[in-house]
């Protein structure tokens, strides 16, 4: 069987004139994680969003579990497609943002319900015993019945990783999840993401704590300038880099 | 003070008349302005250069010119164009048009108040643009808009005294009517104030308590 999960070929992303992806490569093995780091501006959260297609790309593939992801081969040409389709790729990828993103009208436990009624067709109370199953995984049982405005940054995260979870994806995609955190709750945050890893689940984080990405991820991705710069085992790339680039930006890092 | 009575009564039974029909004109023109509103917000948030255009143009004519003008063209002109049209639903469609374009821009300013992330997160967990508008923008964007909601629906159940003008039954019409055969003009435009300020008062409480459960919302 192939342990390929996710493969990114020669992706191009352009907004305007300006060329923020250039031509970047990567594979992800069933149930690996792959850290992306890199400077502000690299294009590290772009790449991300060109996984699931949040962004589209403006050249390259993507497949996901060997099936081209958000285009069809019509011919020799690709085509994006349509929305729909597009939708049922999306929900076996699971995807948590910088800014939380959680629906303020909804509680935690609707917030995390409604993907799974209304993309799955599940009914309510099915949804609701998934989503406190996922709130327990989170560590966020106690606040099933909260509105998001009460919860802090890091219940709120946690609430998006439980919505995330309760697609149950094949992918998991962390865009700079303790980001927006206050330095006090970055570590509820951390720990959760640590417990998903450690599960065996597949994911790929873009994050700027190097710490935790040397601890989580078996493989790490240097992107600069809208190109792999330096990859592999976070041993090597983290404790032994090779290119000066990368040396100079994680000076920059542990110097903060 | 029996005359009196009697007074309140011959002047305030074809005014209470009146007064359903303010109150149907209303709703009837409210709903108008409403399906209207949020359907031209809609279609502008998809981007279409030349539709935006028309939109756009279709608000500000509407919202630059009075609505008494509006309703006028729409009951003398369409016979024109061979509709005889009666004066309750002229008056509802120019109401309606005029609010469409007033609520149009409301609708649009409560859903670009919306972060764009909003809509992201409904698209990461499967939803179609369809479900993300349905179950996640709509119902923040009604909470957002029912204060100015409201404050509209307030405005336009006053602003139903000018369709007097091309005979629809309302209050105002009736006032006049009374007016020039009773020559009571003092007493019967008192009386159609009081009934406008009955109708008027409990909704801008209501509007009132919307804004307060806004800002605790915020």
């Amino acid at each position: 069987m192939n342990n390929v999960l996710l493969r990114v070929e020669d992706l191009h992303k352009r907004f305007g004139d300006l060329e923020v992806l250039t031509g970047v490569n990567m594979t992800l093995d069933r149930g690996h994680k792959t850290a992306i780091i890199g400077p502000s501006g690299c294009g590290k959260s772009t790449m991300l969003r060109c996984i699931n297609f949040m962004e589209t790309p403006s050249a390259g593939h993507v497949f996901l579990d060997g099936e081209l992801f958000g285009e069809k081969k019509s011919g020799d040409k690709y085509v994006r497609m349509s929305e729909k389709e597009l939708a049922t790729q999306r929900a076996h990828v699971g995807m948590v943002f910088q800014g939380f993103y959680l629906w303020p009208h909804l509680s935690a436990r609707d917030n995390v319900a409604i993907g799974p009624m209304k993309v799955r067709g599940m009914d309510k109370r099915e949804a609701n015993e998934l989503a406190d199953a996922m709130l327990e995984k989170v560590h966020m049982s106690h606040k099933v019945d909260e509105y998001p405005e009460r919860l802090s940054g890091g219940q709120q995260q946690r609430v998006a990783i439980a919505r995330a979870l309760a697609q149950q994806p094949k992918l998991m995609l962390f865009d700079e999840p303790t980001s927006a955190l206050d330095p006090e709750l970055i570590g509820e945050v951390l720990n959760v993401i640590h417990e998903l890893a450690n599960e065996g689940r597949s994911m790929v984080l873009v994050t700027h704590e190097i710490r935790f990405a040397r601890e989580v991820a078996d493989r790490v991705i240097f992107l600069h300038d809208g190109i792999v710069v330096e990859e592999g085992p976070p041993d090597r790339v983290i404790d032994n880099p090779e290119h000066e680039r990368l040396r100079g930006f994680l000076r920059q890092i542990v110097e903060h | 003070m029996g005359a009196f009575f009697q007074q309140l009564i011959d002047l305030g039974g074809p005014l209470l008349l009146g007064a359903g029909t303010t109150v149907a004109i209303t709703l009837a023109s409210l709903l108008v302005a409403i399906v209207l509103g949020l359907l031209l917000a809609l279609i502008r948030l998809l981007g279409i250069t030349p539709l935006n255009w028309i939109i756009a143009a279709y608000v500000e004519v509407f919202r630059n010119t009075p609505v008494l003008a509006q309703v006028f063209i729409i009951y003398f002109s369409l016979p024109y164009l061979g509709l005889s049209i009666d004066p309750f639903p002229a008056a509802v469609i120019g109401l309606g048009l005029n609010g469409g374009a007033v609520l149009c821009e409301i609708f649009r300013a409560g859903l670009n108040a919306i972060h764009h992330g909003q809509r992201e997160a409904a698209l990461a967990v499967g939803m179609t643009p369809w479900m993300s508008l349905r179950y996640i923008m709509l119902p923040q964007t009604w909470r957002i808009t029912l204060p100015p909601l409201g404050n509209y629906a307030i405005a336009l159940l006053k602003d139903t005294a000018v369709v007097s003008a091309i005979a629809a039954p309302e209050i105002m019409f009736w006032a006049r009517n009374l007016v020039t055969s009773t020559f009571q003009t003092t007493f019967v435009y008192i009386l159609a104030a009081l009934l406008y300020f009955c109708l008027s008062f409990p909704l801008a409480r209501l509007v009132e308590r919307f804004e307060r459960r806004q800002r605790a919302w915020q």
